[in-house]
């Protein structure tokens, strides 16, 4: 089995102010290498099944296994850690801190791990952002660079430790078109350079369609992967 | 397994990005700790002026012959009506003489005791000083001056003159200054005293007492016990009053009770004698922790603010850190370390406020007639209440710290990030 993300039959219901069934009976898996995006309308549940896969949303039935471990029912501070050493996540609006520098955004997250030390971190996170071509922006303060390098830091700090799988929530949802290919093109270059796994929430047809493989959902049920 | 060194990196750039509120709080809890050290310094420094004013004339023990009827009265000896209601009218006081019976083997048993640190013979007498044709009344009393010197701080309140001129001549007096000024008299001179049985003593004036409180200074002079004992025409052990001083003033209470008992004499405690002046210092000190305690609830109530504040302006930071792997303890570390570096730095800043306005005080003048011996404001300062104001500090930062930061260690992410 090479499967890094397994979901099985996963309901949720959303129970304010009434109870609506967001998430109807979803089972799938991601396999190792594999570049997958989830479609589908507004409102379909696809932004929220991504909040479970990426164990920070914990309110939902069924089964949820990240490199065939049972992540379901864990302690908060577990799934801090798994969330920490496993998943990289780029959401639509950039999030990095904006007091700090980019340099120190990106060596965040492994410097919570604590598995390496400050100078292999750092090295490390330079050569993520040359990976990217932003290594110049590196001593500049989050708040001061453009949206677009934004992003490509963010996807750099989702690198950091060398995550199993990278999920993305619109992440080109936010961006011109001219961004938005850059950062389909660099995806697609670390799967293809690195084998990592992707899953991403999309809108955007032209983005989803340059994927191995599009889950689409409507009205909280997968119908077709 | 907590990575501190992130944790602290993180609370540094929040707090130096946020200067302005971070020298806010931080003033908060200075100005609180300041006050409470200056405070708290200033008063307990008066309190000790105040009872030292008292409590150093006041012997730790005092023995002496009270007079005063007997308890039981010759009727209630009689078997024969035992249990009737007997009511005695005009009762006078026991025929007893004033000296303290053994009065010297009792000296020497005291002087013999280690918890005692010194035991000094008085006799106490009741004279008239003569000014022309006006007689004023008073008291006078026999002391053994260089041991009351030794025990006691005597020598601060003799304002001229020494104690040393008074061991030396025999016919010397220490006169009270109030009775000084009212006579016109001053060291060198001499002055008339009688006694109540109508002898007339000329004894020469070698020193000034003033104890600051007028109506002793006023009465109260002080001579050798000799010279006394001769004036009044009695014997050499003829002694009216035993004052203790113990070691330790906390086994005052007990120990007069042993003597008491031991003797036959009556034998008062300095906390039986003086316990208003325990009761004031005690409201005193009240007062003080109250006023402290409320600036620092107030300087809480500020850091609490901030960090609320604070909160709301990083709900996008508490989301996204909590989204790469920082748990609910770790974000709520990260604002609780803030608070406490508040605590820290402002704790620290007021200690030194408070140590500099101590010292200013401790400067200023301060003269009064009543306290001869004071020149400055009191202040008493003490490591304690150093130490007790840095607790204070962190304590209330702590409180403060606690409740804002438990609400950013619940804040759920994924509402944070889907509400944009």
């Amino acid at each position: 089995m090479d499967c890094v993300l397994e979901a099985r039959h996963i309901d949720k219901h959303f129970r304010k102010p009434v109870d609506f069934h967001v998430l109807k009976d979803i089972s799938f898996s991601v396999k190792q290498g594999e570049f997958a995006s989830i479609m589908g309308k507004s409102g379909c549940g696809k932004s929220t099944l991504l909040y479970i896969l990426s164990t920070m949303d914990t309110d939902y039935t069924g089964e949820l296994f990240i490199n065939g471990e049972l992540i379901t029912g864990r302690s908060h501070q577990t799934l801090s850690r798994v969330r920490n050493e496993h998943i990289g996540f780029v959401f639509q609006f950039h999030y990095l801190l904006s007091e700090f520098s980019v340099l120190e955004n990106v060596m965040l997250p492994a410097k919570k791990l604590g598995a390496r030390t400050h100078r292999e971190i750092e090295m490390d996170a330079r050569e993520k952002l040359e990976m990217l071509n932003i290594g110049y922006l590196a001593e500049k303060r989050a708040s001061r660079i453009s949206g677009g390098e934004k992003q490509r830091v963010a996807i750099a700090r989702a690198l950091i430790n060398n995550p199993t799988i990278l999920m993305g929530d619109e992440p080109t949802g936010n961006l011109d078109s001219y961004n938005a290919d850059n950062v389909l093109q660099i995806f697609k270059r670390l799967k293809e350079e690195q084998g990592l796994s992707l899953l991403v929430v999309t809108h955007d047809i032209d983005f989803a369609k340059s994927t191995d493989r599009i889950i689409e959902m409507e009205d909280g049920r997968i119908i077709k992967s | 397994m907590t990575n501190w060194s992130v944790i602290l990196n993180i609370a540094k750039t929040h707090l130096l990005t946020k200067m302005k509120s971070t020298v806010t709080a931080s003033l908060g809890v200075t100005f609180g700790i300041g006050a409470y050290i200056t405070l708290v310094s200033f008063m307990t420094g008066l309190n000790q002026m105040l009872d030292d004013l008292i409590l150093n004339q006041t012997p730790h023990i005092h023995l002496y012959n009270e007079i005063e009827p007997s308890e039981d009265q010759p009727v209630s000896l009689y078997k024969d009506l035992e249990g009737a209601f007997n009511v005695v009218h005009s009762v006078k006081p026991k025929q007893s003489q004033r000296k303290i019976h053994n009065a010297i083997p009792i000296l020497n048993y005291l002087k013999k005791d280690q918890g005692v640190r010194g035991a000094t013979p008085q006799m106490r007498t009741q004279i008239f000083y003569l000014s022309g044709s006006i007689e004023l009344g008073g008291n006078l009393t026999g002391v053994d001056i260089m041991e009351e010197v030794r025990i006691s701080n005597f020598r601060d309140y003799i304002v001229s003159g020494s104690p040393e001129a008074l061991r030396n001549l025999e016919n010397g007096i220490l006169l009270g200054a109030g009775l000084a000024k009212k006579m016109s008299l001053d060291i060198g001179d001499r002055v008339q005293v009688s006694t109540v049985d109508g002898g007339i003593f000329p004894l020469k004036i070698v020193g000034i007492y003033q104890s600051g409180i007028a109506d002793i200074d006023n009465i109260q002079s002080y001579a050798n016990l000799k010279t006394v004992q001769r004036i009044s025409g009695e014997a050499q052990n003829y002694i009216t009053d035993i004052n203790v001083k113990l070691h330790d003033i906390s086994h005052a209470p007990s120990m007069a009770q042993k003597l008491g008992n031991q003797f036959g004499i009556k034998a008062t405690d300095i906390n039986t004698a003086n316990a208003q002046f325990e009761t004031g210092s005690n409201i005193r000190n009240l007062i003080t922790y109250a006023v402290s305690i409320t600036l620092l609830i107030v300087a809480g109530f500020g850091i609490y603010n901030i960090l609320n504040m604070l909160i709301y302006e990083k709900m996008n930071d508490i989301a996204i850190l909590k989204a790469t792997g920082f748990s609910g303890r770790d974000v709520q570390l990260i604002f609780m370390s803030q608070a406490i570096i508040i605590g820290l730095v402002g704790g620290f800043l007021g200690l030194l406020i408070g140590f500099g306005l101590s010292v200013f005080i401790d400067q200023l003048p301060f003269n009064t007639e009543a306290l001869p011996t004071i020149t400055t404001y009191p202040v008493n300062m003490q490591f304690r209440y150093y130490m007790i104001g840095i607790l204070f500090a962190l304590l209330s930062t702590f409180v403060a710290g606690y409740l804002p930061s438990n609400k950013a260690k619940k804040i759920d992410p994924v509402r944070i990030i889907r509400g944009n």
